[in-house]
């Protein structure tokens, strides 16, 4: 690996000595990420429509196919990699997700949390109802 | 890449320390300052999520995911994009070597399936409002048309971005400052395609389970 002073721009692959570089390397990597995320979302769609999976374990499995999958577009078609050059990207990329999972769960847990009480609520004044 | 390399030749050969390399190129701040932006769009996507996962039993007695999504049209609208996304990634490497024509074409089957699809986005929307599921009857339906026509509209955007873009490459050849936007295009249009698969996985997928 070729030493390098700045970080590879999200996009660029990430640099190879010039003797191992190939025309068709490119269009490889891009083609493998194509059939990865063909096969995953195939999978996806099959996951969604069998009825030979546990059907409450059915969210939990498109979660963590969609999930693959963002992975495979991050990797084979953003090139974003692990690699030492690379990690501005990543560490933004790293924030982003922090951000995202905080909205995300944030907002669930706390309507969850809202639509819990406001039943348990309802719940209630339905019990003095009877009285 | 390969072009980049030999135009970066400094770049092998010593190390140097970060404070003597001095400032990056500027191919590299635009590509990094675009990555900036693409994860603050995908923030607000997550807010839209957000909304709509909490909204997406609310169908105040309307029609709801089950009977109105078509899993067939959201195969094919998958299919479409995730083909263009491929294609895109064809374009840039057509542009990494300096291909004109190669260029040109990737540029034009992206559009072409970028275009169908919308098209299909559009009819799947207009299938829907003939329904009488609009956007105002419920608020699982104003979450819906808010998320996914977002995303169609920032399709929309990277379309008249890429017909921008081939006009500057027709007029302009391979200036750097074409390439390094056509260089943000592809970043921009991978970027949607990864947004689509939560969409399909959380909209049309989780939404019709029993």
């Amino acid at each position: 690996m070729t030493e390098m002073r700045w970080d590879v721009a999200p996009g660029d692959r990430p640099t190879v000595p010039v003797s191992e570089q190939k025309a068709s390397s490119g269009f490889l990597v891009y083609t493998l990420g194509l059939l990865l995320a063909v096969i995953l979302t195939a999978t996806s769609f099959w996951v969604a429509n069998t009825s030979a999976i546990w059907a409450p374990g059915v969210p939990a499995g498109l979660a963590v196919l969609a999930i693959a999958q963002m992975g495979v577009h991050l990797v084979f078609f953003l090139h974003i990699t692990t690699g030492p050059d690379s990690s501005h990207n990543v560490l933004a990329l790293a924030f982003g997700v922090l951000i995202v999972f905080l909205v995300l769960a944030g907002s669930l847990v706390i309507m969850a949390n809202l639509n819990e009480n406001m039943m348990a609520h309802t719940e209630l004044m339905n019990l003095q109802m009877q009285r | 890449m390969n072009v980049a390399v030999e135009m970066d030749a400094v770049r092998q050969g010593e190390l140097l320390d970060i404070s003597e390399a001095g400032p990056a190129p500027k191919r590299i701040i635009a590509g990094f300052g675009f990555w900036i932006f693409l994860l603050s769009d995908i923030v607000m996507f997550s807010a839209l999520f957000a909304s709509y996962a909490v909204l997406a039993k609310a169908s105040a007695g309307g029609l709801t995911g089950v009977q109105l999504f078509d899993q067939r049209n959201v195969a094919m609208e998958t299919a479409l994009l995730l083909l263009s996304s491929y294609t895109c990634g064809m374009m840039s490497l057509a542009i990494n070597s300096r291909r004109y024509f190669a260029t040109f074409l990737g540029a034009v089957v992206t559009f072409l399936l970028g275009a169908a699809f919308l098209a299909l986005e559009l009819r799947e929307f207009q299938g829907m409002i003939a329904l009488g599921a609009t956007p105002q009857r419920s608020a699982f339906l104003s979450a819906f048309f808010t998320l996914v026509g977002s995303h169609g509209l920032h399709v929309t955007v990277g379309l008249a971005w890429l017909v921008l873009m081939m006009v500057q490459l027709s007029l302009r050849g391979f200036q750097e400052v074409v390439v390094r936007r056509l260089h943000c295009f592809s970043l921009f249009w991978h970027a949607l395609d990864i947004i689509w698969v939560l969409i399909f996985t959380v909209v049309y997928l989780m939404g019709v389970l029993p």
